[in-house]
């Protein structure tokens, strides 16, 4: 077990974690990228999947895209992307070992895989969480004589936020995973830690990389727990088996189950 | 003769002045590296699968047994399945080095998360009319068990069961930084020596491994319930 004795000592060691390339550095930069990567997918993805959830249609797509973005691994994508130099037109962002800003080496690639990556939780959950508002609620607020949209703003919009961040904080965490495969490809980021260990036989090194992006991944998990549970809007409230919640809940549970692993 | 020929026909399609995405020669002059990866890939991913079944099930029966311990089980397994797969191998390899059996132990613990979850809900979805109407046939328990309930719970432990193969085709890559990842080997070398028919080819062979594996699946659990047929889906 003298390799545990090594972890220990690298994470000890403050030389570590400061200065150029230290493991605060990669950790910044692997938040940094797993947040915009989030937000983006959250931008392209969610108005998408509520809109359609809101009138109904297109559940196959929403259902459908993310069985299929489990069969692609990410490794796959990454490495593609990172290969990839068919656009002369993207100024320099590909070929896609180039650096992007503060995203580091290959940034570009890793941004556009991970958001892809995080589409699917986010759209399936997304669609679910409209398509699941209970009928009686629509019909009350057309009895109520709100139009298409205040229905959506008002009524299933807040009854839909619980599942719809439970698709969010799936898509935080799963994303902070694979920002971490981003170092195979020798892209930005704290999975570089235990590459380097591992290539250079460092073990210690690689075990220490390891130790901080399982923690950190635990305390994102452990956060957006708390997060979801402050946004719901029924917090407190007496959850009745007739409750909008009874049918979200199950959803959510299932919805954990089909989630993707950090290919 | 084959050196004239080839040179007649201008470079291959994977040497490295055209380089091209989609090469059939690569496929077939690498024939023997491709099909070895491949391999590997599939006896990696149902040996996991398997193992992550194998913990699965005594677990399920175990917190279905005990209510106390479910939320616990539970509890752990989400937990594990929130570490990286890149980080998990690395800490198993103390313990394991760098052997195949380091990939399977931490894959199989994927698969262990889903599965659970599945088998719990499977055994949860069995209607109470039928064990009663077992129980009042003199059914024992685990007469009751393996007869009746198991049989009932396939269905939802199937879909779990499609999720877990499905992610862990695609996971198996990673294995890769242990030298253990199959087809993920493949794509590692692609990505540093930029050998891009490596890199495709190999990334498809993922994608066509999930699907099929899927589909046998799928076919498995349409024989092993034939009641459903003509019901439903």
């Amino acid at each position: 077990m003298r390799v545990l004795q090594d972890a220990f000592d690298y994470l000890t060691t403050a030389a570590n974690w400061t200065g150029d390339g230290g493991m605060l550095e990669l950790l910044v930069q692997q938040l940094l990228l797993t947040l915009a990567a989030l937000l983006l997918a959250m931008a392209v993805g969610l108005p998408v999947a509520l809109w359609l959830g809101h009138l109904g249609r297109g559940g196959f797509l929403a259902i459908n895209v993310s069985n299929i973005g489990r069969a692609v691994p990410t490794f796959a994508l990454l490495a593609l992307l990172v290969t990839a130099d068919p656009w002369g037109w993207t100024g320099g962002v590909f070929p896609g070992t180039a650096d992007l800003g503060p995203f580091g080496r290959g940034g570009a690639a890793t941004l556009v895989a991970l958001m892809l990556f995080a589409l699917p939780p986010l759209i399936t959950n997304g669609y679910t969480a409209v398509r699941e508002v209970p009928a009686e609620v629509r019909q009350a607020a057309d009895g109520m004589g709100m139009s298409g949209w205040q229905r959506f703003v008002r009524a299933e919009l807040p009854l839909a936020l619980p599942l719809i961040a439970s698709g969010v904080r799936l898509a935080l965490v799963q994303v902070w995973a694979t920002a971490t495969i981003a170092a195979l490809v020798a892209g930005p980021g704290l999975g570089r830690v235990i590459t380097d260990g591992f290539f250079r036989t460092d073990y210690g090194k690689g075990i220490a990389g390891a130790i901080v992006v399982a923690a950190v991944a635990l305390v994102l998990e452990l956060l957006a727990a708390g997060l979801q549970r402050a946004v719901d809007p029924l917090r407190g409230a007496d959850r009745s088996a007739e409750g909008p919640d009874a049918g979200a809940d199950h959803s959510a549970a299932s919805s954990r189950e089909s989630r993707a692993r950090d290919s | 003769m084959t050196l004239l020929a080839s040179a007649a026909d201008g470079p291959s399609c994977y040497s490295r002045s055209v380089n091209e995405w989609l090469c059939w020669d690569y496929v077939v002059d690498r024939q023997e590296q491709v099909v070895d990866a491949t391999v590997e890939h599939l006896l990696i991913t149902v040996a996991s699968v398997a193992f992550g079944l194998l913990l699965a099930l005594p677990l399920a029966l175990l917190a279905r047994r005990v209510p106390r311990l479910e939320s616990t089980v539970l509890g752990v397994s989400t937990g594990l399945y929130t570490v990286p797969s890149i980080a998990l191998f690395p800490l198993l390899v103390p313990f394991t080095g760098l052997e195949p059996t380091t990939v399977v132990l931490g894959l199989g613990l994927y698969a262990l998360t889903i599965l659970v979850r599945a088998i719990l809900e499977g055994l949860r979805a069995v209607p109470e009319e039928a064990r009663e109407s077992a129980v009042g046939l003199g059914y024992g328990a685990g007469r009751l068990l393996l007869r009746v309930e198991l049989p009932l719970a396939v269905p939802v432990v199937m879909a779990g069961l499609r999720v877990a193969t499905v992610s862990t085709v695609a996971l198996t890559t990673v294995g890769s930084l242990v030298s253990y990842g199959g087809l993920g080997n493949l794509i590692r070398d692609g990505v540093q020596n930029n050998f891009r028919a490596e890199l495709a080819t190999a990334a498809l062979l993922c994608v066509v491994l999930a699907v099929l594996l899927d589909v046998v699946l799928v076919l498995a659990q349409r024989v092993l319930t034939p009641w459903t047929r003509g019901v439903s889906a």
